[in-house]
């Protein structure tokens, strides 16, 4: 009976989704105030009625409700509840609905919270909104209902996929759809101004907030994903350039760049056009991210539940989305009036090389990911693009992007003095140097690489640093009064700072364990021990035991170094009887400098075991480095001037001398 | 400068970074492609030892065998027409199975693949394009009917 109203409330979503596609639409073009004041109930309505299909298919989960086709192919009676709830977003159907619970989620908001948008531009964003829905809903309703039945229920689900179960990956899928479509809301403001025909700085005002907080679940969920890769798959490494992770890392780097075009938008009403394309890239990009997940047209190590069939009607709905948006671009962009004018070397200029920069890096990341695809369809011939093209490609790329970062900020709006900026970031060479100086001299046999890293690092961490403290003055005045400015800094200054300064703690990791990593793979029996990078680990024992859905072999790894012990290490492998699975637990004992990992393989008594141990430098860096980027997010998030809603009268007398201050 | 040279400006900058990014993918391309060939494909095509390839099929039944070690594994790729067999040493991954689907990167050489990378699934039901596409060549494939 729930399940069937879950199908009902989904059905209902979908007519209120087109309702609210059509008629505020029509009441925009108009000029209708009745008709546009559709817009907001039906945004809330079809969010409520999303919520209730999705707690009907949460319910069906928790109840372990077998009769519902769904249930009984993802779950188990004896599965932990936490996995019987994240076990709803664990297959194609489920994380289906969660997508359009976001994506309505974020309509509701903009109906919440949305008083001092012009209704017009509201009615029309809600309604770009409802299309959306439209596509999504009409998509699950016709070809992946969740609520299909199972006459007879069996007595017991097949499992969730054991390598789902785990902390980490239930919360990777709602973040990253934040992420996702989260930009969906840049992609309806922009559609919305086109049909508009009008973009300023107040427009733009009202688009960073929600791609500020898109890409910060987007950050978040991608580094989530990787931490889980790394300590559930027990392959020791981070990142793949997997087409799945390639997926989820193009809309970033686009959002990245939209995050900044705005900003000229916002301060300076130039790059208009520009933005919002931008903004349909982005969204399109998030679209073929999960048309890739979804289809597995490319072999990826971390597809799950694949299915070309469903996977072609995303593809059609990311055709018509984007080449709609496209084709109203076309019509619309050159009648946009240009705005503010200024000189190659200011700020502006800087942002317009960021984005340029990191279009450029979205461009590698596409043709390297899709490539293989490209040349299946017109030759047949079957190739993979792996790390090497990407290191090749991509990180050229980003060298000058991250040179970039800490000059950019120094300069003047309109007009800036580059000499005098560089002649200020003395602080930031010093720090470079010394960085690489550093590495040159811990370094046994002298590589180039972690060299030209770490300065490059250093060079950003110093840069970002710099334009804050000269900000608050620091050193140059009293402390106190330091602190008072920094007090009075808008947040979103010091989200800038601890973003960039996140890049930088990311690219030491990043750098660190790319070019230091250890591994060695041994067969040990008990009693034997394995050396690695001044570490000695000695396994003690292999325990069997029981878990609640599963049976498990741990090794008693104990570590020494130089005789002293330090700590105990007990990666496990699991078995899955249920879906006949086995899989491996990782240990790692973690320090600030250093991840010491090890996993075990197959093995008997008899033969011994495999023991492979991995020592991997800085790796903590690369998900510290993520954690202060979301921090820095959050912190801009929180900027009055860009709270959700962040009423207009405010922002002109008091963010106008914050920003001649600031600047 | 006006806005139409600033433009202008834009536009060439961002095509210089375009042929340059086009120059560093090309580049990238010629070093890194990795080429995917079926147990069939290796019998009628010559395969320069040097080039790094991709080979898939099916672990033929009863092929497994490892080291007394335990850290080299020896086993046979099938496309049900031709088998290939291949070493490889370190850990395989946990999915890799007998009758089942995989695909393994490395050399060819001497009729023998030395496999330097093993690749691993999440989902036991799923299979490689690749070697999907492979089975279907040889006209072995089942698969479809499982769906």
């Amino acid at each position: 009976m729930i399940a069937e109203l879950g199908h009902y409330a989904l059905a209902l979503a979908l007519c209120v989704a087109v309702v609210q596609s059509t008629v505020p639409l029509y009441g925009a073009a108009r000029g209708d105030d009745i008709l546009m004041s559709l817009a907001r109930p039906a945004a809330s309505a079809q969010f409520l009625a999303i919520l209730v299909a999705f707690g009907a298919l949460t319910h069906g989960y928790v109840t372990s409700d077998f009769s519902i086709l769904n249930v009984a192919q993802n779950s188990h009676s004896l599965k932990p509840m936490l996995y019987k709830v994240s076990g709803v977003w664990g297959n194609h159907e489920g994380s289906m609905v969660l997508w359009v619970l976001i994506l309505a989620l974020f309509g509701f908001a903009v109906a919440a919270f949305g008083n001092n948008l012009p209704p017009s531009l509201r009615a029309r964003v809600l309604s770009v909104q409802g299309m959306i829905g439209v596509g999504f809903l009409g998509f699950i309703l016709l070809t992946s209902n969740p609520f299909e039945r199972l006459i007879p229920a069996p007595l017991d689900g097949r499992d969730l996929n054991p390598l789902l179960q785990d902390p980490g990956l239930a919360f990777h899928p709602p973040m990253l759809y934040l992420g996702y479509v989260g930009f969906s809301m840049a992609f309806s403001f922009a559609v919305a101004a086109l049909i508009e025909g009008r973009v300023d700085p107040a427009w733009a005002r009202w688009v960073r907030p929600w791609t500020l907080a898109a890409w910060t679940s987007l950050t978040g969920g991608i580094a989530l994903g990787s931490w889980w890769a790394y300590y559930e798959l027990g392959w020791g490494g981070w990142w793949y350039w997997d087409p799945v992770e390639n997926a989820s890392f193009m809309p970033w780097l686009a959002g990245t760049a939209l995050l900044h075009s705005a900003i000229v938008v916002e301060k300076r009403d130039a790059l208009k056009s520009w933005t919002i394309l931008l903004a349909i890239i982005t969204f399109g990009l998030s679209l073929m991210g999960t048309f890739l997940v979804r289809s597995g047209v490319l072999t990826s190590v971390h597809a799950f539940a694949v299915d070309p069939e469903r996977g072609l009607v995303i593809l059609a709905l990311l055709t018509i989305a984007i080449g709609g948006a496209l084709i109203l671009f076309a019509i619309r962009a050159p009648s946009m009036k240009l705005g503010g004018m200024f000189q190659p070397i200011s700020r502006e200029g800087g942002l317009v090389m960021n984005n340029l920069l990191l279009s450029v890096a979205t461009a590698t990341v596409f043709i390297g990911t899709l490539y293989p695809l490209f040349l299946d369809a017109t030759t047949g011939e079957k190739v993979s693009v792996g790390p090497p093209f990407f290191n090749a490609a991509f990180v050229p790329v980003m060298m000058p992007l991250v040179l970039l970062v800490a000059v950019g900020p120094m300069l003047a709006w309109k007009r800036g003095d580059l000499p005098g900026a560089m002649a200020r970031l003395w602080t930031a060479a010093i720090l470079s140097i010394a960085a690489a100086g550093f590495v040159w001299s811990q370094q046994n046999d002298v590589a180039f690489g972690p060299i030209v890293g770490f300065a490059f690092a250093g060079w950003l961490a110093g840069g970002s640093i710099t334009e804050w403290a000269e900000r608050i003055a620091l050193f140059r005045v009293p402390l106190a009064t330091s602190l008072a400015r920094a007090g009075g800094l808008p947040r979103s200054a010091h989200g800038m700072t601890l973003a960039h300064l996140g890049l930088a703690i990311f690219i030491c990791g990043a750098v660190a364990d790319s070019f230091w990593r250890q591994e060695v793979v041994v067969n040990a029996k008990p009693g034997e021990t394995v050396s690695i990078a001044g570490f000695d680990l000695t396994l003690d024992k292999i325990e069997r035991t029981r878990g609640p859905n599963y049976q498990t072999e741990t090794a008693h790894l104990s570590v020494s170094r130089d005789g002293a012990p330090v700590t105990t290490l007990r990666p496990e492998r699991r078995f899955y009887p249920v879906q006949q699975m086995p899989t491996t637990e990782a240990a790692i004992h973690s320090t600030f400098l250093a991840d010491l990992y090890a996993a075990i393989g197959e093995g008997g008594d008899r033969q011994g075991w495999t023991v492979r141990v991995w020592h991997n430098p800085l790796v903590p860096w690369i998900w510290a480095g993520c954690l202060v980027m979301v921090i820095g997010g959050l912190v801009s998030l929180s900027d009055r001037r860009l709270r959700v809603g962040a009423p207009k009268r405010r922002t002109n007398a008091p963010s106008a001398a914050q920003v001649a201050g600031a600047d | 400068m006006t806005p139409k040279r600033r433009r202008l400006s834009i536009v060439l900058i961002g095509l210089v970074m375009l042929g340059t990014a086009a120059a560093l993918v090309l580049t990238a391309f010629e070093d890194n492609l990795v080429f995917f060939f079926s147990p069939t494909d290796l019998q009628t095509k010559q395969i320069s030892p040097d080039q790094r390839i991709r080979i898939g099929g099916l672990v033929e039944e009863g092929s497994w065998t490892k080291s007394d070690d335990g850290l080299v594994s020896t086993f046979r790729v099938t496309d049900l027409d031709n088998v290939i067999p291949v070493t490889y040493k370190g850990v395989l991954p946990d999915l890799f199975r007998e009758g089942q689907g995989v695909v393994a990167e490395g050399r060819f050489a001497q009729g023998r693949f030395d496999a330097s990378e093993v690749l691993a699934k999440h989902d036991e039901n799923y299979m490689p394009k690749e070697v999907a596409d492979a089975l279907k060549k040889s006209g072995k494939w089942h698969g479809d009917e499982k769906q």
